[in-house]
């Protein structure tokens, strides 16, 4: 069993798909939407199988792979999972490949479409299980081209979207972040000789060039725009709005976790003393998100733009989780991650089949698709109430854990009421959430829907998947925490509390 | 004195000559272009029996430490061959432009890589000006070769420029001579080192003026008025050859002198490092804004390989070994990869007639190949992995952070960030803009299969950089034994 390279299987069996894509005649749109559905099951298969058979007793990282890539810079191809990675490995395999159903019906050059959708998941899964930072770095940036792709080929075009201009500023506001992600790798791997972020974990840092917090900070920034943290938000609505239907469910589903993750493994457990001295100000921020967010929410009226604007709200939970320096808290501060990226996939996932059964996308123009829709209209207000964390689903247990956590905690000042302030986010939530659901399907029926029809069968399996995941892991949420526990145990005794 | 230390560059004298005369009396004048490519293989025969028969020791210098043949100097030889394979390669087509003076087209890229050769290996300021002059008088009659305003104002700004730049130069070298008493690299290393911790301004200054000479060959501001001009102006394969071949030698001659002859003491090296690390951060901040505005793609080029003269002065700027072999394994990516721009762009401009990056609206669909070529190139400009331009930079900029020029290295990142904006949108106009015509963009097998190998060295350089690393860092052991 060890000896089987099971990460890169699951790695690079959708780049083995892509090049295999790339030799189908490109008027085949069936064989290579087939070949792509074959390859990401595979590679789904083998997350799920990875998830069953991880050791839930043993410490550290499993399934490892190493061996030396660069040596003149220390520089290895290094992969394997703990608590913290794995779920999110399995969430990147799962979306990705319930994505190649989501965008069945890709009629503009669907070669070249599957092509970038394969490997964007390959990077997004390479960012979560490497173990070596400059890895972890190479993946985070290789992401950068695909998207590019899909958002400015295959996004809204005007007048609706822009797609261009969000694709553009996508890009330079990532590669912003990851330049100064850069400059703070190098003086990391300065200070510290060595790019294996388990070790780095381990052994206490010593600055030797710029103090710790400010590698800390270059570092966060990346992550913070990734997240996206208020106030560095702004690409992030643009994108998700823009881009197709099931660029969103990854963008909004595992993309924006890879800032989580990052914050997580990378600037909490390498820099613990750090986290803890600016936990209040970064508090502050997570919770600035939520409540902004929320607000910027409830002012919007276009559906897309709306589950866009949510993101950033959510979001605002992980931080606030993570700060809050906590087992309880950290924990629940991933499984939000994992939460998020399953109820907001499929919130877009809704939202592009409104869109591609009527065509409109705007709240007012909507109305009463219940009648006319009904299968959406259910699976829509599952996913609704999972955002707002309704009990009996994975976002009441993500949300309720993290504000224990953040409640209980002890590592802040002023903790309880922070927690508090970001409690009124849920209701917010509420709010925008259940008025976007009434006013899309609950209201008068419209004639002009009349002739719309529901989702057909190959569009029922991938939400039909999803709600089974929040219903399985809302009602046993101990299949993701106790995971998700093993690896935030040793990042929090590293803390010290 | 031993000649055959010297039978590259006399190999390649000769193949020049071959190819002039051969023109006078062959009609088709194809035969032109394979004789100097293949000609080129004597030269790398020459490289592969000087090193399996170098002694350990090895005693690499030759005429009184004139030139030195050791591996620094054969690394950079070897670059440039393979560089000037890859040019004659690319220029099948564009010598359709001045039928009558094919020969001594190819004759000139020849001899100019000869003088380039030759300054890799100068030991001496004497034969590194010499070299250097060799170098310079091929390029300035090549880059006017197309005769017509463009290239002739471009031929003459260059020579006027060069002139001054050598003039510049020799005034350097003349300084330091006045203060050491001597030439020989190491003899002035000696010289400055005997002084002891005397600062003498005039030795300072000699530098200054040694850093505004050799600034011009590397393109880096403020001396680099010429470059946009020229790159516009000359024949494209000329351009791309000037880009990198004249880069590499430039910076090869840097390094050799500054980390030779003011190797020692700190204070010297603290002081051509700081102008180093200013002149870089200066160069690929213009470079980079002046390149948004760009609508010619050679222009924005031109202001491109100013930029990146500023990335490699930020590994010149890190002393050091990791510094040094940072600057090789950069020029050598660069190299590849800003020659496979310029082929596809040739292969692109040859058909289009133009240069203008609006008229590379949808090139994917209509030469897909040679586009995915360009963008790869332009990606790997930008330093987006896994090419060998994302490993440079990276190299290069942690050899900066561990020397403490954290500043530079922070000012070079947020200048990636600009210059993505203005290479990816090369790659916008190639895959999202319509074609302006259906017409397929086809080019000849020769311009593919030399597209085909400068990707392909970017790509595998990307993936696998540990055997380049490991030449450089050989290459750069000369310096610090």
């Amino acid at each position: 069993m060890e000896s089987i390279p099971f990460l890169s299987l699951i790695l690079f069996f959708p780049v083995l798909g892509a090049v295999f894509i790339a030799f189908l005649p490109k008027d085949n749109a069936r064989a290579i939407k087939i070949c792509a559905a074959v390859f990401t099951f595979v590679s789904v298969a083998l997350a799920i199988l990875l998830f069953i058979i991880f050791d839930r007793s043993a410490a550290g990282a499993q399934f490892v792979e190493r061996m030396s890539w660069i040596p003149q810079i220390d520089v290895e191809y290094y992969l394997g999972v703990d608590g913290l990675n794995l779920p999110l490995v399995l969430l990147t395999a799962l979306l990705g490949f319930l994505a190649v159903f989501i965008s069945w019906h890709v009629k503009v050059r669907p070669k070249e479409y599957f092509i970038c959708l394969l490997l964007l998941e390959t990077s997004i899964l390479g960012v979560f299980a490497s173990l070596d930072l400059f890895l972890f770095f190479l993946f985070w940036e290789v992401e950068l081209f695909p998207m590019y792709l899909l958002i400015s080929i295959w996004g809204t075009p005007p007048p609706l979207g822009r797609k261009e201009y969000s694709a553009t500023k996508y890009v330079l506001y990532t590669i912003f972040g990851s330049a100064l992600m850069l400059a703070g790798i190098l003086t990391l791997y300065f200070s510290s000789g060595t790019f294996d972020m388990l070790a780095m974990g381990q052994g206490a840092i010593v600055a030797r060039l710029i103090p710790l917090p400010a590698i800390f900070f270059l570092l966060f920034t990346a992550y913070a725009i990734k997240l996206p943290m208020f106030p560095q938000h702004t690409r992030l609505p643009d994108a998700q709005t823009d881009a197709p239907t099931a660029v969103s469910v990854m963008l909004a589903g595992v993309l924006i976790k890879m800032g989580g993750y990052g914050i997580i493994r990378i600037c909490v457990s390498i820099f613990p003393e750090v986290a803890r001295q600016y936990a209040p100000l970064l508090i502050a921020l997570g919770v600035i998100s939520v409540i902004y967010g929320a607000a910027v929410t409830l002012r919007q009226t276009d559906l897309k733009r709306l589950i866009a604007y949510s993101s950033v709200s959510h979001m605002g939970y992980v931080l606030l989780g993570v700060f809050a320096l906590s087992t309880a808290s950290l924990t629940g501060a991933s499984l939000q991650m994992f939460s998020h990226g399953i109820v907001t996939g499929l919130l877009f996932a809704m939202v592009g089949l409104v869109y591609e059964k009527t065509h409109v996308r705007h709240l007012e123009r909507l109305g009463g698709l219940a009648r006319q829709m009904p299968i959406v209209a259910v699976v829509f207000s599952i996913a609704g109430l999972a955002a707002l964390g309704l009990p009996g689903t994975i976002g009441f247990a993500a949300e309720f854990l993290t504000f224990i956590g953040a409640f209980t905690s002890d590592a802040v000042v002023g903790i309880r009421l922070w927690t508090i302030l970001g409690v009124t986010g849920i209701v917010v939530t509420a709010g925008y959430t259940l008025w976007m659901l009434q006013r899309t399907f609950y209201t008068e029926p419209r004639e002009q829907f009349n002739g719309v029809g529901d989702a057909t069968w190959l569009e029922r399996f991938p939400i039909f998947v999803l709600v089974g995941v929040i219903m399985l892991t809302g009602i046993y949420p101990a299949l993701l925490t106790e995971v998700f526990q093993m690896g935030i145990g040793p990042i929090v005794r590293h803390l010290g509390f | 004195m031993n000649l055959f230390m010297l039978a590259p560059e006399l190999s390649l004298f000769c193949l020049a000559i071959l190819v002039i005369v051969l023109d006078l009396f062959v009609e088709r004048k194809g035969l032109l272009q394979t004789v100097s490519f293949v000609g080129l293989i004597v030269p790398v025969g020459l490289f592969v029996l000087l090193l399996i028969g170098r002694q350990e020791p090895a005693d690499t210098s030759t005429f009184n430490g004139m030139l030195l043949v050791d591996s620094f100097s054969l690394f950079f030889k070897f670059l440039l061959v393979i560089i000037a394979a890859l040019v004659v390669m690319f220029s099948t087509e564009y010598v359709a432009k001045f039928p009558r003076f094919q020969g001594e087209y190819y004759g000139l890229i020849l001899f100019s890589t000869a003088g380039m050769m030759l300054m890799a290996s100068s030991g001496e300021l004497i034969s590194i000006y010499i070299a250097l002059e060799l170098t310079s008088l091929s390029l300035y009659a090549l880059v006017c070769f197309l005769k017509d305003n463009k290239s002739t104002e471009a031929g003459l700004k260059y020579l006027l420029l060069g002139s001054l730049s050598s003039a510049v130069l020799l005034y350097g070298m003349a300084l330091v001579f006045g203060i050491t008493g001597t030439t020989n690299l190491a003899g002035i290393a000696k010289a400055i080192a005997a002084e002891g911790t005397l600062r003498n301004p005039a030795l300072l200054m000699g530098m200054t003026l040694l850093v505004a000479g050799f600034g011009f060959k590397i393109a880096s501001v403020p001396f680099q008025m010429w470059v946009p001009d020229v790159y516009e102006g000359a024949p494209t394969p000329i351009t791309g050859f000037l880009s990198v071949a004249s880069k590499a030698a430039g910076f090869a001659v840097v390094l050799r002198v500054f980390y030779t002859a003011f190797g020692s003491p700190d204070w010297v090296v603290s002081n051509w490092s700081t102008l180093f690390a200013i002149l870089g951060a200066v160069s690929m901040t213009f470079g980079n804004i002046v390149a948004l505005t760009q609508t010619n793609i050679k222009r924005m080029l031109a202001y491109s390989s100013i930029a990146h003269a500023g990335y490699i002065m930020v590994g010149l700027a890190a002393v050091g070994l990791a510094g040094s072999s940072g600057v090789i394994f950069y020029l050598a990516g660069y190299a590849m990869t800003n020659l496979g721009a310029f082929i596809a762009i040739v292969a692109i401009s040859e058909r289009i007639n133009s240069d203008q990056i609006n008229d590379y609206a949808g090139m994917a669909k209509r030469s897909p190949l040679v586009a995915l070529g360009l963008a790869v190139a332009l990606l790997s400009l930008t330093g987006i992995p896994p090419t060998a331009g994302f490993v440079g930079k990276l190299y290069v900029f942690n050899a900066a952070v561990q020397n403490g020029l954290l500043w530079v290295v922070i000012i070079a990142v947020l200048n990636t960030v600009v210059s993505a904006y203005y290479y990816l949108r090369v790659v916008r106009v190639m895959y999202l803009a319509e074609p302006a015509s259906a017409e397929k963009v086809g080019a000849s097998g020769t311009v593919n299969a030399a597209l085909f190998l400068a990707t392909a060295a970017v790509v595998v350089i990307g993936f696998v950089p540990a055997p380049l690393i490991s030449a450089a860092e050989a290459a750069a052991r000369v310096f610090r034994p």
